[in-house]
């Protein structure tokens, strides 16, 4: 984790390496906005120009991730680039569907394989509503949310929608994660393997804390960045 | 017989005033004064088996102050009341069985310590890890979908008294949502696939 000193150094001019040192959770950030590796020693400004990445965005959502409880100031958030939070945000719904879901399926069915058929059945069906539940989660944000936010940005927002409405019902998408993390750890008959165990675990965990940091950056900077232009309009 | 109160507090001033207005009233009797929680001082919350522990909430860091109370039971099943001389965070006291100040006369804190045991004795107690029988039950209700009413109707409970236990199993498990206290219920064969189906 960030201490207080690198918290003061994520800026423009630092280095894209030395910013990826701080966390692995970073990674994530960087493969999903879709910059490539092999960035040598260019600074994160660089690097997001020949994206054509808001560099402010790109820090802002990584500080995010790197710092546990980090807040944005007013300046930071009205240097970012709303166009480039959207994006982030689509591009994770995708990655958590097609890849982070997957993986986590893959690692559940060969952890409960040994097991019986209803023992399968269970842990498949309560799998499966999450799912459902995620993906119903992000298809209301994509069909309601992000369009609205394009639409104040464009001034043509429709009164009838404000962006303190999806923050009141900002549903909370980790509780059944939490739950399955518990029934895996806790309770899986002793059939199920080690190695297996602790796959399962690690995707969960790993989604876990990803969808907590999303959820940040959808409260604390998708939030504030649409409240205000709102506002203005 | 007199009732066993614990102080933690650390004030020597305060917890000897404390001590002194028990004492001189009989019914209740201090059986010891901690100044802090310390994974020791845990240890000897948990062997004095107090009935009442009176706590200055000030003892806990900010950041694990909302937790206080939960914090003690896991070392002790007391009614536990904080005692507070200042302006205090009036959410973050709402989690004790009830409050004291540093003003009240002798005769209100009695009077507080007393209603504070009488609300816990008809909580439910829930001790130890594994869930209890009547723990279970309600497990296998909220498994099969039933509504706190009407599990509390089945077994002639008040909703309140079902929440608490819903709270209890929620701690126990570690299990939050009705689909994975269900998933819980059929792994340990409390209730059959096919009656959920």
């Amino acid at each position: 984790m960030a201490t207080t000193t690198e918290r003061h150094l994520l800026s423009p001019s630092m280095k894209m390496a030395d910013l990826m040192n701080l966390r692995f959770s970073l990674l994530g950030v960087l493969t999903r906005m879709g910059i490539p590796f092999g960035f040598g020693d260019e600074t994160v400004e660089e690097v997001c120009r020949k994206q054509g990445i808001n560099p402010e965005t790109f820090l802002l959502i990584s500080a995010v991730y790197a710092i546990d409880g980090y807040l944005p100031t007013k300046e930071k958030l009205e240097k970012a680039d709303l166009r480039d939070v959207l994006k982030y945000l689509r591009l994770s719904h995708a990655y958590y569907m097609n890849v982070a879901l997957q993986e986590l399926e893959m690692a559940l069915e060969n952890l409960i394989a040994p097991c019986g058929e209803k023992h399968k059945r269970i842990i498949w069906k309560f799998f499966a509503d999450y799912k459902d539940e995620l993906s119903k989660h992000f298809e209301y944000e994509e069909k309601t949310v992000f369009p609205h936010a394009e639409a104040v940005l464009r001034q043509g927002a429709d009164r009838n929608f404000t962006i303190g409405e999806y923050e009141e019902n900002h549903s909370n998408v980790e509780e059944k994660l939490e739950d399955l993390k518990n029934l895996v750890m806790k309770y899986l008959p002793p059939v199920c393997g080690q190695q297996d165990t602790y796959k399962a675990l690690f995707y969960i965990f790993s989604l876990e804390e990803d969808l907590e940091k999303h959820t940040v950056v959808e409260d604390e900077i998708l939030v504030p960045i649409v409240n205000r232009l709102e506002n203005h309009e | 017989m007199s009732k066993r109160v614990l102080l933690i507090i650390p004030s020597a001033i305060v917890a000897r005033g404390v001590e002194h207005i028990f004492n001189d009233l009989g019914e209740f009797e201090v059986c010891g004064i901690l100044t802090d929680l310390s994974s020791s001082k845990e240890a000897q919350l948990r062997n004095m088996d107090p009935d009442v522990v009176i706590v200055d909430p000030s003892i806990f860091d900010h950041a694990s102050r909302g937790n206080a109370r939960a914090a003690l039971s896991e070392h002790t099943s007391a009614a536990v009341l904080a005692i507070v001389g200042s302006l205090w965070d009036e959410e973050s006291l709402k989690q004790y069985d009830g409050v004291l100040s540093l003003y009240d006369v002798p005769t209100t804190i009695i009077r507080k310590v007393r209603a504070a045991l009488e609300d816990r004795s008809e909580t439910p107690r829930s001790e130890g890890e594994e869930l209890s029988a009547r723990e279970k039950e309600i497990l296998v209700c909220v498994a099969k979908g039933m509504l706190n009413k009407e599990i509390a109707d089945l077994y002639n409970l008040s909703i309140y008294t079902v929440i608490t236990h819903r709270k209890n199993i929620t701690r126990k498990t570690g299990i939050k949502t009705v689909a994975g206290l269900t998933v819980y219920a059929l792994l340990n064969n409390l209730i059959d696939i096919n009656t959920i189906e």
